[in-house]
């Protein structure tokens, strides 16, 4: 009886708006709000296997290489800023102003420097995620606990252990909060660049249906792309689960003392 | 006497050190991008030098389209984030104090949050065409999340302990909200704010770019359709200029409003 | 052997001049059970970071197996007392105790024995594959020793280790500690700032005076060897002994009252 009733608590409203909009929109007259019935045909139709090999993969591909780029560079900036002290203060306010900038204003100006090719879409993407990932790292290695670090001074842990095992973990959870932070950008880069400056990609696609007036293929593409940002939201909280059990295990363990 | 001078005199050193290093960084900056063109580190056609920069921004500056567009920018900011804001912390009061419909619409939640706002670009173009209501529309719904996450967040945070002494005084439900819940939240509150107030910013400078609604946006996409390179970095400046009073004003806020709360008194300590 | 000369420090690092430790000169032979207390706020932490060379000295040395301290010298492992924060949350306890091995570049196998051995030796054969925040605060604690001990040092520090453990579980970890001593027959000096404690375990117990800090009284515990919580405590030589450093302390907490060592 309870698991019937989480049950219903857990899918019962999502279930009831998808019959809404279904039965809803059924032989919509609507020629910009068609029915979901015709938008599913559609999406079943527009992207088949060919098409995700031509349009999404090359997509996918440089929304993850330049989210990683971005995020290594990210970490390994943030903790040589970090460690120093004077590079902190001679940098900060650059930073700052660098993370003020709305991201997507970098689109025109990479076009300008380097045309519309996949070095520009992954320049965009690293130059506009690597921001949260670099001030929240600098906020964690600065903020690592003393008694760690005395505790490695007194064994003689230095060098690359010193830095594995203690700079990087005791700052990780900053990282991923910046790298969360980073990964919706990385999607909204990764679609406007295609929207603004390509022939080719999912953004591009999904406007090619609009000015085609495809719009049952167009709502498809809209459903893809937003599949697309649950199922990277999903793995990111998989990544975050592996790399920081021990930091919420910590925690849940404070709460209870 | 002798002990405070000497203290006084070396935090004022280093935050003097700090400054200056800073003053220097941001000079040293300009600097870079002022030589790198002109020494054909990066085309000097397509990145302009820092004073050339500065020239067309000045030259912006004389234009009424350039204040219309500015203006209409902040405005299409300000509606969509008190949108969000509004509607945000209304919904996320209701859900975080009624525990059943928190679990109702938790699934809910959790798949329209990551769906990226400008999955909506084509949407909003084919209902609303290139007009603000396009870009508020995407506005509003990146900057709601941010806001209802915090507060649903932050009204869960009551203290157990506050929750019962209300119950037992008999509170009625308004009370135990302006008493209780919003006190506690108020902190998450501002953070959402802070959150919000970026992304806002962040999409309506995206929905002017793509879209093409009234505003800078738009501006910097007009002028790197004609080649007017110097002015879409001008414009582009004026865009970071916008991000860093955003960032300071929410500073602000959140100084004034939680000048009592301890994270903020602790940010205050290393700050300084 | 531990040697503190002329040991001077002085901190300026909040704008401030406080005078830490005032003149401290004691030697600890090889092998011995030395105890520190002093009054609250009397600078033992201190002593002890400089002993570490966690922290430079104002004035005067401290020499550890002869050689002076400028770094952290080898040879000697310190157990802090703020066990939740000085064991790696992010490693599991046998990973605690073999990363200071790893740091010197030991062999698998070898670290393998070591940290069992030691985990055994301080009572938690079967914890291995835990995280330390899955323990509770004294056996948290026993980690903490346990890695100490599989460094193999010549010196152990402890800096009030039990301070933040309840009453019954400082008295298993008191008895732990002395057969630790014995069994692996370590130089170790225990900084404490409770009497009963100071005197339960020390071969020897050196008064601190409050800050300045300077040797207040040096006394040797001439209680037999082997104790136990419950004869060593009801012992009349236990309390006289207890007695005389309660006194001490009382009279060096307010200096002034009587003139202060110039």
């Amino acid at each position: 009886m309870r698991y019937l009733q989480r049950a219903v608590l857990l899918i019962g409203l999502p279930v009831l708006l998808l019959a809404a909009w279904w039965f809803g929109s059924a032989g919509s007259e609507d020629f910009y709000r068609p029915s979901l019935s015709s938008i599913v045909d559609a999406f079943g139709q527009t992207w088949t296997w060919e098409m995700f090999q031509q349009q999404v993969f090359p997509s996918l591909w440089r929304l993850v290489v330049g989210y990683l780029l971005a995020v290594l560079v990210g970490v390994a900036l943030g903790v040589l800023i970090g460690t120093f002290r004077s590079v902190r203060s001679l940098l900060e306010p650059v930073l700052e102003f660098l993370r003020a900038f709305p991201p997507p204003v970098l689109v025109p100006v990479a076009i300008l420097l380097s045309g519309i090719g996949d070095r520009t879409k992954i320049l965009v993407i690293v130059f506009g995620c690597v921001w949260p990932v670099l001030l929240n790292t600098i906020e964690g290695v600065r903020g690592r606990d003393e008694v760690l670090s005395d505790t490695c001074r007194s064994y003689g842990i230095t060098g690359s252990l010193r830095l594995r095992h203690l700079v990087l973990r005791a700052a990780s959870p900053q990282i991923m909060t910046g790298a969360r932070q980073a990964l919706p950008l990385a999607i909204i880069l990764m679609v406007i660049s295609e929207m603004m400056a390509a022939n080719e990609g999912l953004g591009f696609t999904v406007l090619q249906f609009q000015r085609g007036f495809q719009i049952p293929e167009m709502w498809s593409g809209v459903l893809l792309l937003g599949v697309i940002g649950i199922v990277l939201s999903l793995l990111f909280r998989l990544a975050e689960r592996s790399l920081l059990g021990w930091y919420h295990g910590q925690r849940a363990g404070q709460r209870e003392w | 006497m002798v002990a405070v001078a000497a203290r006084t005199s070396r935090v004022t050193g280093r935050r003097f050190r700090s400054v200056t290093l800073g003053v220097l960084g941001l000079f040293g900056f300009a600097v870079a991008l002022e030589v790198a063109p002109r020494i054909g580190v990066v085309p000097i056609d397509f990145a302009p030098p820092t004073s050339q920069i500065l020239v067309a921004l000045g030259e912006q500056f004389g234009e009424s389209s350039f204040w219309t567009a500015l203006l209409q920018t902040l405005r299409t900011w300000a509606i969509g984030l008190a949108i969000a804001m509004v509607a945000g912390i209304v919904i996320g009061v209701l859900l975080g104090s009624l525990p059943i419909v928190r679990a109702a619409t938790a699934t809910t939640i959790e798949f329209l949050r990551p769906i990226p706002s400008v999955a909506l670009i084509p949407l909003v173009i084919v209902l609303y065409g290139p007009t603000v209501k396009s870009t508020l529309v995407l506005v509003v719904y990146a900057a709601f999340w941010q806001m209802l996450i915090q507060v649903v967040h932050g009204v869960a945070d009551v203290d157990p302990v506050a929750r019962d002494t209300a119950l037992a005084f008999r509170l009625s439900p308004w009370a135990r909200v302006r008493y209780v819940v919003w006190p506690t939240a108020l902190p998450y509150v501002i953070t959402g704010f802070r959150l919000a107030a970026s992304v806002a910013l962040i999409l309506t400078i995206t929905g002017e770019l793509v879209i093409g609604s009234p505003g800078i946006g738009k501006e910097i996409d007009n002028a790197q359709q004609s080649n007017a390179v110097r002015t879409v970095y001008a414009l582009i400046v004026v865009t970071g200029i916008l991000g860093v009073l955003a960032n300071l004003l929410t500073r602000l806020v959140e100084r004034k409003v939680l000048s009592w709360h301890p994270s903020t008194r602790a940010e205050e300590v290393t700050v300084a | 052997m531990l040697e503190v000369k002329n040991l001077h420090k002085v901190y300026d690092g909040h704008g401030r001049r406080v005078t830490a430790v005032g003149d401290l000169t004691f030697s600890v032979p090889e092998g011995q059970f030395a105890c520190v207390v002093g009054p609250s706020g009397c600078g033992k932490t201190t002593l002890l970071r400089v002993m570490a060379g966690l922290l430079p000295a104002t004035s005067g040395e401290v020499r550890v197996q002869d050689t002076p301290v400028t770094a952290p010298p080898p040879g000697l492992a310190v157990v802090f007392q703020e066990y939740g924060r000085s064991l790696f949350p992010w490693l599991r306890v046998r990973e605690n105790v073999e990363l200071p091995l790893k740091a010197q570049g030991m062999a698998r196998a070898e670290r393998r024995e070591l940290a069992t051995e030691a985990l055994a030796a301080v009572g938690l054969a079967d914890a291995h594959s835990a995280y330390p925040w899955q323990l509770s605060g004294g056996m948290q604690q026993r980690v903490a020793i346990a890695r100490a001990i599989a460094y193999q040092p010549r010196v152990l520090l402890m800096d009030e280790p039990f301070a933040a453990v309840d009453a019954q579980t400082r008295a298993d970890l008191e008895d732990l500690v002395r057969s630790v001593w014995k069994q692996f027959g370590v130089t170790l000096l225990f900084v404490t700032h409770d009497i009963d404690e100071a005197v339960y375990l020390g071969q020897r117990v050196i008064v601190l005076s409050a800050s300045p800090t300077t040797v207040a009284q040096d006394l040797t515990i001439d209680l037999p060897a082997e104790r136990d919580q419950l004869t060593t405590r009801a012992d009349p030589r236990f309390t006289e002994l207890r007695g005389q450093v309660y006194a001490r302390i009382q009279k060096v907490k307010a200096p002034a009252s009587e003139g202060a060592p110039a």
